[in-house]
């Protein structure tokens, strides 16, 4: 779709863009359900039954529309969730399971990377396992330390987990449409404060396949590669030094696993330049990831060495001063650049 | 008891091909032939076969890393078996899983889970299939006391009782989490813990298959028209390691022979229906021939069967990274 195509839609959040996928593959295929933690409004309570829908409103409406047999909301479980969610893949389903926060991941982990990860590999290729796992990530909410986590790195290391992590509404909604298409069990991570970011997204379905970066900017200076609310920052400084005579391509993954490792590294053997910015914790994360690619791939192309924009190898703090300081900031992402360009 | 002389051959055939089987495992993998880690189901047959005799292929079981005696009783090949857990090409899962993950989902067996607690939360969601897409088909896990003790387990018995599923949680008591003793790991009681989730349980003799089979026959009418799910704990015991090559120095003295001698389903099984005239010592001790026959055949077929190709480590997986 051309960008000027894309311009003519409406312009929805972030948030309603996912609703929107939702409600489309609930109407479009009866397998698909959904569970979590107040995903339907909530249950058992003397008020509203549609008081929340999901705790940042993704499902909000879902339950009213499509009855509470496929919008379950469940207890405070994660273990039993992403297991019945994966258990019921198996066997005919098509579940959407939320994780609140992704750090909750720390409860149910072994359902995740030992169980639905591993089933169709395992099992001699016999098993399917399409499920989605929802989860709300990243930092800037002042939620202290195990609401705030970037886990994607972790969740990118295991093998037979797909890992979707969209930038803008527009993605969003064809990512997580071919999320619950996929056959394989997919974890998509939203960060929070993307959720009221919008963009036009076209009201008709359409799918986003995983494995294609986006390129979000163009240019044969300097190749920035950043994942997520990353990104929005990176087209920020690409903007900024534009005005400058400096083009940077800035390259959005879209999903961490599989990973467009080829037009990285087509980028970086024009520009001979590369930034990673990543706001997960930086040793083992996609920003090293990518560095370790390019200079196995594309180290002659290299003009400078590789810069990485990264959180620091913290817990993410609270206090607003901290936590301010915890994310990787424009500021950061224009001086990376810049260091790469011998200080221009 | 509402077993047909052709139904008891079957019951008898399946408990004495388990027992046979793990037999045959051990002295294999004492051979040299089997890799990796093995955990043999002899001992427990007569709750294996007397849950899964009340199923179809349509039902589903998640079991645990002791599963050979759940696969055979769910009616998994033991052909495609052996050559799963010997590694080979043609296993029931192309010898990517081995003893401890086989799966055969044409037989409902959902999967072995080398996790401890692993199996309960998955069967919940086979479960669920099953209600939200009206089939009528129940899910049945396997646990022991180690796994009573996870809180997967936990989470996966309120779940269960809060969407009312149609899932039967099957909890073999062997007195024994690998060298650990009940006794000891299990504070309370695991039928009265299950019951405290408002889920019917009950306890019942697992060395006794007309038990077992009676009790699974109550909790599938209580769970297959829909009142939700269901909990038997079976007392059992082991009659070898938690793996094959075990010294067993967690075993008092005499203990195994004693088991051997007072604790065995299969003789206690063979003298209640010879002495109640339903089948003859003849009539077991073939099907003993028969079923050590079959075992024989494919024993020589998975020691005859070539490895997996080596390309197979890179497919059934997204990735080839």
């Amino acid at each position: 779709m051309s960008e000027s195509a894309v311009n003519e839609h409406p312009v929805k959040t972030l948030r309603e863009a996912l609703n929107e996928a939702l409600h489309q593959e609930m109407e479009r295929d009866s397998r698909v359900i959904i569970m979590g933690e107040e995903v339907a409004g909530g249950a058992g309570c003397k008020g509203s039954d549609e008081a929340y829908g999901g705790v940042f409103g993704v499902t909000k409406g879902l339950g009213t529309k499509f009855g509470r047999t496929r919008v379950i909301d469940t207890p405070i479980t994660e273990s039993a969730i992403i297991g019945a969610a994966a258990g019921a893949a198996n066997t005919g389903l098509r579940p959407v399971a939320e994780l609140m926060f992704i750090d909750f991941i720390g409860v149910c982990f072994d359902q995740i990377f030992n169980q639905a990860a591993k089933f169709r590999y395992m099992f001699g290729g016999k098993a399917r396992t399409p499920i989605v796992i929802r989860g709300t990530a990243g930092a800037g909410m002042r939620a202290g330390a195990q609401h705030s986590s970037m886990l994607h790195p972790v969740l990118t290391h295991i093998p037979g987990l797909k890992v979707v992590m969209p930038s803008n509404a527009y993605d969003a909604k064809g990512l997580m449409i071919s999320a619950i298409r996929d056959d394989d069990p997919v974890v998509f991570i939203e960060h929070k404060l993307l959720y009221e970011t919008k963009c036009p997204v076209p009201d008709e379905m359409y799918t986003i396949p995983f494995g294609e970066a986006a390129f979000a900017r163009e240019g044969s200076d300097a190749t920035i590669v950043a994942f997520g609310a990353m990104v929005p920052k990176a087209i920020a400084v690409a903007d900024k030094l534009a005005k400058e005579g400096i083009h940077c391509d800035v390259i959005d993954p879209r999903t961490t696993s599989p990973l467009d490792s080829e037009s990285i590294l087509e980028s970086v053997e024009v520009s001979g330049r590369l930034i990673c910015v990543d706001e997960a914790n930086p040793r083992c994360s996609l920003a090293a990831d990518v560095s370790a690619i390019v200079a196995e791939h594309a180290f002659s192309s290299l003009r400078a060495p590789v810069k990485c924009v990264t959180a620091p190898h913290t817990p993410v703090p609270f206090a607003p001063v901290l936590e301010d300081a915890y994310i990787p900031s424009e500021a950061a992402i224009e001086q990376a650049v810049r260091e790469t360009l011998g200080g221009r | 008891m509402a077993l047909s002389s052709e139904a008891l051959h079957k019951v008898y055939y399946t408990m004495t091909t388990i027992r046979q089987f793990e037999e045959r495992m051990i002295k294999e993998f004492m051979a040299g032939n089997i890799p990796g880690f093995v955990h043999t189901y002899d001992g427990q047959e007569a709750v294996g076969v007397g849950i899964c005799t009340h199923l179809t292929d349509e039902d589903i079981i998640g079991s645990t890393h002791r599963g050979h005696g759940h696969c055979i009783a769910k009616g998994c090949d033991i052909e495609a078996m052996i050559l799963e857990i010997m590694g080979k090409q043609g296993g029931l899962c192309n010898g990517k899983g081995g003893s401890m993950h086989i799966a055969d989902f044409d037989r409902g067996m959902l999967g072995a889970n080398a996790i401890v607690g692993g199996g309960p939360p998955l069967c919940n969601g086979a479960a669920l299939s099953a209600k939200t897409l009206g089939t009528k088909n129940i899910a049945v896990s396997f646990s022991g006391d180690g796994s009573s003790n996870q809180g997967t387990v936990m989470e996966a018995l309120n779940l269960a009782g809060v969407l009312d599923l149609p899932h039967i949680f099957i909890f073999e008591n062997n007195h024994l989490a690998e060298g650990t003793g009940d006794e000891y790991a299990v504070s309370g009681d695991i039928a009265n813990r299950v019951a405290s989730f408002d889920i019917p349980a009950v306890k019942v003799d697992g060395l006794d298959f007309f038990a077992v089979y009676d009790a699974m026959e109550k909790a599938v009418e209580h769970t297959r028209s829909g009142k939700g799910p269901y909990a038997i704990e079976a007392d059992v015991i082991r009659f070898d390691g938690h793996f094959i090559g075990d010294p067993q120095a967690y075993r008092g003295e005499g203990e195994l022979d004693d088991l051997r001698a007072n604790k065995d389903c299969l003789k206690i099984f063979r003298k209640r229906v010879t002495s109640e005239g339903l089948m003859t010592d003849d009539e077991l001790d073939m099907l003993d021939a028969q079923a050590g026959d079959a075992i024989e055949q494919g024993v020589q077929r998975g020691l005859a069967a070539p490895q997996p190709a080596v390309e197979e480590l890179y497919t059934d997986v997204h990735v080839s990274y």
